[in-house]
């Protein structure tokens, strides 16, 4: 293990490191913890200028329902979660699909359309923009939450099905040879087979692409105008122009943002670190 | 024969019925997002509706800043009867591609050239009318009266009395000019009235047409001038750091003593705290000796789009938009101005001050980012943003925003 | 399981492993066409037009690229592009140092540990935003800083010296984070019999890392370094709204410039938009060909 496990230094460094790991995580946070505290400020403090002290005055209940009244905050999470849920169930199923056909069979351009899958996943949003929000116009799905979600299915189709292709070309392959001596067709190995193998896999996806559509900014204001399918991140940033001295607000508004992906890391943190640190170790 | 003549009242009965269907319903699509704004054109429906029976007008409202780009896509895709827009510039590429309706019969059938006289130049393309406007308001200083007689500052009238007094509020601590340019279009009010003071109406116009370099002598001089506030930092510090409304508190507090703004500025200072015997509104004062004064008066409009399919209810709708009964209505909702000259005047103290500027302004231009094209607009107003802060670069911003002018106008 | 297939299928028997992997390829392969691969060409052929957005494009041949190459703003955007690139790279290290720091076994340092990566799960707007306060000029806890020192306060997003710096440093306080956990990962595999080897030979700390634990993350490396370049390329959402490339331009980068040419309220020049976005897509196109050789290479391998 590297570096040296602390229980083998001396009882001074044990000592200073447990202080020290409080101490500098409440410096990384500080940002956010900022923030927490100013969505529990009073205006005064902010008319004061007490704007990183201790509030003066808690208006937690106040200012958070103050953000559901008068605010379409409601509809802006409601709008996250009909781009974020369609676009998770749709990526899943389209590439688990392609990622079972890329790894569990030799044909000719397999090497191309994987690459092909991994090399478009990074590309520069730019390049499609134009074209995609005429294709969106054309099909009459701009300004819906349908529009955005075509999109992110396609596009994190990409990554998950790189993602899904490597899992699945891991499995043991004899189960699939097994199968098919068996006279099992194609689709009943992918069903019966290798669907039910791939769950972690897909739990892994899954927590990662929500993360992703729900702090998806950029395609949100390219394709949504209104605030009937506007998603919570563009939502915020045209309350930040509302509001703009009424930084309690805002920053309620944006804890209410965050809280969805958080409590999706926090009780799927494992699924979703693996999803994100594949490769780092091996290759 | 029978047969014939059923078919026959079968199909007037249907082109009566989809007739009607089209004769009973327009569409407006409109920006009217904020409080003021909706309320002003829901009580606007529903007189239009008492007045035309048989007429329902379908409102869909937008998002202010969200209009500005899917108007694009409802223009060419599913047009609706009537919708809301901006005179000058801002209406060109529209007209040029066709996409509003020629509204100049309204114009004549209504007599609209006299009474809506002021604004019919930034209506007229091509010899033609696209639109009519209904509201506009007007610009000029806002300044803290209350502050200006503890230090004895008269009403400046001309430049040099601007500028003693912005000496003298500096020597106090106070910042002569409050103003946020993070959002930059705040420097173009600045610019328009520089310019507008130092060259005048026609000039200006032929600028923000693209008909006059950036390099000109005469867009120097305006500089010139301008280097008098900006280089002894009589603006308030960090204004790139604020928006507009950042930039309230400094004037509401008293730490700032004046501020170029359209009127919507005054609600907000209301009610912030501020009465209105504290709040003095100047006229921008006279630069160049003798040269009349024209103003900025931002006007808001509603068009019919070419592909609209109820356009003859639609073209009442603008008839009765453009009356002084309409006008006067609705701009005391929206606490702005009439364009119609024989809208019964306001009476509150802002707007009666505004009023008889404009009706006696010598033209009134529509605004920096209306009046020139979008992308010389950009260009333009980071210029000024930059000049303000750094007034040593103005050569070669001045340089830059000549190739932007020659490649937006070519 | 077994079944025996229907005669009339014989066709479809005998090729059904054949086929079917085109059948399980076409949804995803058909979406990824129209709404990624596609839209590349399209771009790429837009930008020899002059289209803003209503009547018909007119071809320009590559004008739009010879105005590109004369607009000051464009090698601003370019600029600032290298500045995003260089301090990004900042979060490989931080991020190891970080991860260096956390990989001990004290109780409660899995909370610790995803503590510290919390601040990639929140979305940028937010992180935005928090920052934004935090250089306010007169508010901002920087400037409450600079006070409390008798400084000036500094306005960090008002000056176009340092814009783009400010805007850097927010984002690498989430890139920081990922850096950390592609780490973290990669220091549970680093191989303990090589470290205790090296132990008894005397490596200690720095030697140690350079020497064993670092080509053992050469993994984790390339995908932090990888990750970094590609989000730094990417950088939009923090800079639409810290400054919306304020003042003057001066912390606009190309992917942001590109938005505000062809989509903001001063824009639709979609031909010059997708020009700039060419653009960016040949130079990203460098970072893309070089993952995907190295992909391929271990594909070969394996």
């Amino acid at each position: 293990m590297f570096p040296t496990p602390i229980e083998k230094a001396s009882g001074t460094t044990r000592w200073l490191y447990k202080v020290a790991l409080p101490i500098s995580m409440v410096l990384w946070l500080l940002p956010i913890i900022a923030v927490m505290l100013t969505s529990i400020r009073g205006q005064a403090d902010l008319t004061n200028g007490n704007y990183w002290g201790m509030p003066s005055e808690w208006m937690l209940i106040e200012n958070y329902s103050a953000v559901f009244q008068n605010t379409p905050m409601v509809q802006y999470v409601l709008n996250s979660f009909y781009v974020t849920i369609p676009t998770v169930i749709g990526t899943v199923v389209l590439s688990t699909l392609a990622g079972f056909a890329l790894g569990t069979y030799r044909f000719k351009l397999n090497m191309v359309v994987f690459l092909l899958f991994v090399g478009g996943n990074f590309v520069p949003f730019q390049i499609l923009m134009i074209p995609v929000r005429e294709l969106t116009l054309k099909m009459g799905m701009y300004d819906s939450t349908m529009g955005l979600v075509m999109f992110h299915i396609a596009f994190q189709t990409g990554f998950a099905t790189f993602f899904l292709r490597n899992f699945i070309r891991d499995l043991p392959y004899e189960l699939i040879e097994a199968a098919r001596i068996e006279g099992a067709s194609e689709w009943q190995i992918f069903h019966r087979v290798v669907l039910p193998l791939v769950r972690p896999a897909v739990a892994a996806v899954a927590v990662l692409i929500f993360t992703f559509i729900w702090n998806d900014y950029f395609w949100a204001t390219v394709l949504i105008q209104g605030d009937h399918a506007m998603p919570v991140t563009g939502g915020l940033k045209s309350l930040n122009g509302q509001w703009v001295a009424q930084w309690q607000l805002v920053s309620a508004g944006s804890i209410l943002a965050a809280m969805p992906p958080v409590i999706i890391f926090f009780l799927l943190q494992k699924q979703f670190i693996a999803g994100l640190t594949v490769g780092a170790t091996k290759g | 024969m029978k047969f014939k003549l059923k078919t026959l009242a079968l199909g007037a009965a249907l082109s009566l019925g989809t007739l009607v269907a089209h004769a009973g319903v327009i569409t407006l699509n409109t920006d009217a997002s904020d409080p003021a704004p909706k309320a002003a054109f829901e009580a606007l429906v529903k007189s239009f509706e008492a007045a035309n029976p048989g007429i329902t007008v379908k409102v869909n409202t937008f998002d202010h800043e969200g209009y500005k780009t899917s108007i694009r896509n409802f223009l060419t895709a599913d047009a609706p009867d009537v919708v809301n827009w901006y005179a000058g510039n801002r209406m060109a590429p529209f007209v040029d591609a066709g996409l509003f309706e020629d509204v100049s019969d309204v114009w004549k059938a209504e007599g609209l050239e006299k009474t809506l006289a002021s604004a019919a130049p930034s209506m007229t393309q091509n010899g033609k009318q696209w639109g009519i406007p209904y509201t506009y308001y007007q610009w000029g200083v806002y300044y803290r009266k209350d502050i200006f007689d503890k230090l004895g500052i008269a009403e400046p009238k001309n430049w040099e009395q601007l500028v003693a007094a912005s000496k003298k509020l500096k020597e106090n601590k106070i910042a002569p000019f409050a103003i946020g340019t993070k959002a930059t279009w705040t420097t173009g009010g600045w610019f328009d009235y520089m310019n507008l003071r130092v060259n005048g109406y026609q000039f200006h116009m032929d600028l923000t047409a693209g008909k006059v370099p950036y390099t000109d002598k005469r867009v120097a001089a305006v500089f010139d001038k301008w280097d008098d506030l900006v280089k002894p930092g009589y603006y308030m510090d960090n204004h790139a750091s604020y928006q507009w409304q950042e930039a309230l508190p400094a004037f509401v507090k008293g730490d700032a003593a004046m501020y170029l703004m359209g009127n919507f500025a005054v609600a907000p200072m209301r009610e912030a705290g501020l009465k209105d015997e504290q709040i003095g509104f100047m006229q921008f004062p006279e630069i160049t000796k003798g040269l009349p004064m024209a103003e900025d008066a931002p006007t808001d409009t509603v068009h019919i789009p070419a592909k609209a399919k109820n356009k003859a209810d639609a073209r009442k709708f603008l008839a009765y938009i453009a009356s002084a009964k309409a006008q006067s209505e609705m701009n005391k909702t929206l606490g702005q101005l009439p364009v119609n000259n024989q809208s019964a005047s306001p009476d509150d103290k802002f707007l009666k001050a505004g009023f008889s500027m404009l009706s006696s302004a010598k033209g009134l231009a529509q605004f920096y980012d209306r009046d020139a094209s979008a992308e010389m607009a950009k260009a333009g107003m980071d210029g000024f943003q930059e000049y303000m802060l750094k007034p040593e670069r103005r050569d070669a911003i001045l340089k830059r925003l000549e190739t932007v002018r020659k490649r937006a106008y070519k | 399981m077994s079944h025996t297939a229907p005669p009339s299928s014989s066709w479809w028997a005998r090729h059904q492993k054949t086929i079917a992997p085109w059948l399980f390829l076409a949804p995803a392969l058909v979406m990824f066409g129209v709404y990624v691969i596609a839209p590349i060409f399209e771009s790429m052929a837009l930008s020899l037009y002059d289209w803003d957005g209503l009547g018909t494009p007119k071809f320009v041949g590559l004008q739009n690229y010879f105005d590109l190459w004369d607009d000051p703003d464009f090698w601003m955007s370019l600029k600032n592009n290298l500045i995003w690139i260089f301090g990004f790279m900042l979060a490989v290290p931080a991020g190891l140092f970080l991860a260096l720091f956390l990989n001990q076994t004290v109780f409660g340092i899995r909370l610790f540990k995803s503590l510290f990566f919390f601040p990639f799960v929140i979305s940028q707007v937010v992180l935005g935003l928090v920052f934004s306060w935090f250089y306010d000029p007169s508010n901002g806890l920087l400037a409450l800083v600079f006070t409390s020192l008798g400084l000036e306060p500094l306005a960090v997003l008002s000056d176009d010296t340092i814009v783009t710096y400010g805007i850097v440093v927010a984002g690498l306080y989430p890139q920081i984070a990922y850096c950390m956990i592609l780490y973290l990962t990669g220091l549970n595999g680093v191989r303990p019999d090589l470290i205790e080897a090296a132990r008894l030979e005397g490596a200690r700390g720095w030697t140690m890392l350079w020497r064993v634990v670092l080509p053992q993350l050469r993994p984790a490396t390339f995908i932090a370094v990888v990750v970094t370049i590609i989000g730094s390329l990417r950088s939009f959402d923090m800079i639409s709204i810290m400054t919306q490339g304020g003042p003057y331009g001066s912390s606009r980068v190309l992917a942001y410039y590109m938005y505000e040419v062809a989509l903001s309220e001063y824009g639709y020049r979609m031909g010059y938009g997708t020009a700039i976005a060419t653009v960016l897509f040949f130079i990203m196109l460098v970072y893309i060909g070089f993952v995907l050789r190295r992909i391929y290479r271990q594909e070969q391998e394996s």
